[in-house]
């Protein structure tokens, strides 16, 4: 059987009196797309932050590749190979987009004893990763001048600059148009086709359902379901999500 | 899907059309026409020893501005620059008079003082030390820019005159002056110094990963810090380059005049400032160029050099600086209202 890329064994994390999230047991495969779905406050940020490594947990254990990891912050957990898309994509709209795909990570070269951009190596490594993703975004273009669509694009290009093994995506599809949102949902096909495995958190029951292998729901700090998604359905989700099905 | 061409992203990447040419090159282009209108009305305009006087002028503020220029860049802004002038141009001259004692003496080397880099580092020192000190406050306490160099402000121009008992401090040897009324080749040194700094700032700014941090701080400062940018460390250290600039500044201002006041500056903000947006660089940050900073501190001068060659009263003079920098900023809010239209 193979490794999971990460697993929760017995993960607690609280707050004070309050119990963000209790017992928390699961395991994601390489190149799975796992869809993490709950109502507000069910836990869906606590787990994504401890798997990220904004918040260490209370008790329980976190496993990398099958060894029991604490990460110092989520610099650290870049480090070990995870990514994180944020909702609003953490993107500088007035630089290209093969700046902000190396904003933090640039490429320099030596002149002299001087170490300069490189733009052109960045620009070319950009566009092979827009290319890797099918995606039609320019490097050199500003992010200010994009589509919901590219911009998605240039944040997750980002992830794929390091070997990265899991990529978090945070309602990736909530701020954009209908038409853009296939657009992305084929950019995290093409990540599951490179092997990363991507927890995909949203509120949109098709996204999930066109796209995720396994669901997980979340409720008020519990796994309440873990299960493949040829064998949920929508009603049930919700269900779950809401707290009319206990438990599946 | 990955397929569909987005028509929109092509069409604008590619550019710009004849409106955003004008629009991104106002300053220069507005520049260029000035100096031929005051060529064509004042033939004294474009003699060279005009010309130079004109440059040296500019020089000071100038190097203040491509300091700002950072600052504004992070989205912050620096009101504290002209009092950290005085500040650092009394202390400097505090050092090469070697005390308060000696201050008015006139004669060269009639003072005991020190070697003239000796001030100079100690101007330079002064103003660093100011800008890390209101980086620190900026970014630890949290207090906003305008707030504490606001306070920066009274509290340098108060330093000021505390430091020099409220008297100037005048007189100082050949090799001190030099520095402010010296040439080199014809061209004068702060001529020299201010494009010579303009330069290395536009290689930082363009090349160095410190130069793209700046911008995305700008841009988007909580995108910057998730991508691992250190974006206290870069807002401190471009409050440490305004000083610089402004330590720099005041001793070379010190060194033309021969003499260093606490009232050295005043107001020197508001046309560092004016100069840096006519340049076209956005007071809301990540937009702007050091060659932008440049033209727009050599509008300023020129416009005001040319009226007063023509006699127009300096009140005008305010009120026509006024309404370009109101123009330049509105224009630039009409052309990314465009921007945002297509």
């Amino acid at each position: 059987m193979t490794i999971p890329v990460l697993e929760f064994r017995n993960v607690s994390k609280q707050f004070g009196a309050i119990h963000a999230l209790d017992n928390m047991d699961f395991a994601l495969m390489p190149g799975e797309i796992i869809g993490l779905m709950g109502d507000n406050g069910a836990g869906k940020s606590t787990t994504v932050k401890l798997i990220a490594g904004n918040f260490q947990p209370t008790a329980g254990e976190i496993l990398l590749g099958g060894k029991s990891t604490r990460f110092a912050d989520s610099l650290d957990a870049r480090d070990h190979g995870i990514e994180v898309v944020y909702q609003d994509l953490a993107l500088c709209d007035n630089l290209t987009a093969a700046d902000n795909v190396f904003l933090g990570r640039e490429i320099m070269r030596r002149i002299g004893p001087v170490r300069i951009l490189d733009y052109r190596a960045m620009a070319d490594r950009a566009a092979a990763l827009f290319a890797e993703l099918k995606s039609e975004t320019r490097p050199r273009d500003l992010v200010r001048m994009m589509s919901g669509g590219q911009r998605q694009a240039v944040a997750i290009a980002r992830t794929r600059l390091t070997n990265s093994r899991i990529v978090l995506m945070d309602e990736p599809t909530a701020a954009i148009s209908v038409r853009q949102v296939a657009e992305v949902l084929d950019l995290i096909l093409r990540l599951k086709d490179q092997g990363v495995t991507v927890v995909l958190i949203s509120h949109r029951m098709p996204d999930v359902f066109t796209v995720a292998d396994r669901l997980i729901v979340l409720r008020r700090g519990q796994k309440v379901a873990d299960k493949r998604i040829a064998d949920s359905s929508p009603e049930e989700a919700t269900g779950l999500i809401t707290g009319a099905i206990e438990r599946a | 899907m990955g397929s569909t061409p987005q028509k929109s992203g092509t069409s604008q990447g590619a550019g710009l059309d004849t409106f955003q040419v004008i629009v991104r090159y106002a300053a220069p282009i507005f520049l260029v026409l000035l100096i031929l209108v005051f060529a064509l009305l004042e033939p004294r305009f474009l003699h060279p020893l005009n010309v130079l006087n004109v440059l040296r002028q500019v020089s000071i503020s100038g190097l203040v501005a491509v300091g700002m220029t950072f600052v504004i860049l992070t989205a912050g802004i620096d009101l504290s620059v002209g009092s950290l002038v005085a500040l650092a141009g009394l202390v400097g001259a505090l050092v090469a008079k070697g005390g308060v004692a000696d201050r008015f003496a006139l004669e060269v080397g009639a003072s005991a003082g020190n070697p003239v880099y000796l001030a100079a580092a100690a101007a330079i020192l002064v103003g660093m030390a100011a800008g890390f000190l209101q980086g620190i406050v900026i970014t630890k306490l949290r207090v906003p820019p305008f707030v504490v160099t606001l306070g920066g402000l009274t509290a340098f121009r108060g330093l000021a005159l505390l430091v020099s008992s409220g008297g100037p401090i005048s007189g100082f040897d050949t090799d001190f002056t030099w520095w402010g009324q010296g040439r080199i080749l014809t061209v004068p040194v702060p001529v020299i110094l201010f494009f010579s700094a303009a330069i290395i700032a536009h290689l930082v700014l363009r090349y160095s990963r410190f130069g793209k941090h700046v911008y995305a701080i700008g841009g988007n400062a909580r995108a910057a810090a998730l991508n691992g940018v250190p974006v206290d460390r870069i807002v401190i250290s471009v409050y440490v380059i305004s000083g610089f600039f402004c330590g720099l500044a005041a001793f070379l201002l010190s060194a033309r005049l021969n003499s260093a006041e606490a009232v050295a500056g005043s107001g020197l903000e508001l046309t560092v400032i004016a100069a840096v947006v006519i340049g076209g660089t956005s007071l809301f940050g990540g937009v702007g160029t050091i060659f932008g900073t440049v033209t727009g501190a050599l509008l300023i001068g020129v416009l005001t050099n040319g009226l007063v060659l023509l006699n127009v009263s300096s009140f005008v003079q305010q009120i026509v600086i006024g309404v370009i920098l109101v123009a330049a900023v509105a224009l630039d809010q009409f052309a990314s209202s465009r921007r945002q239209a297509t």
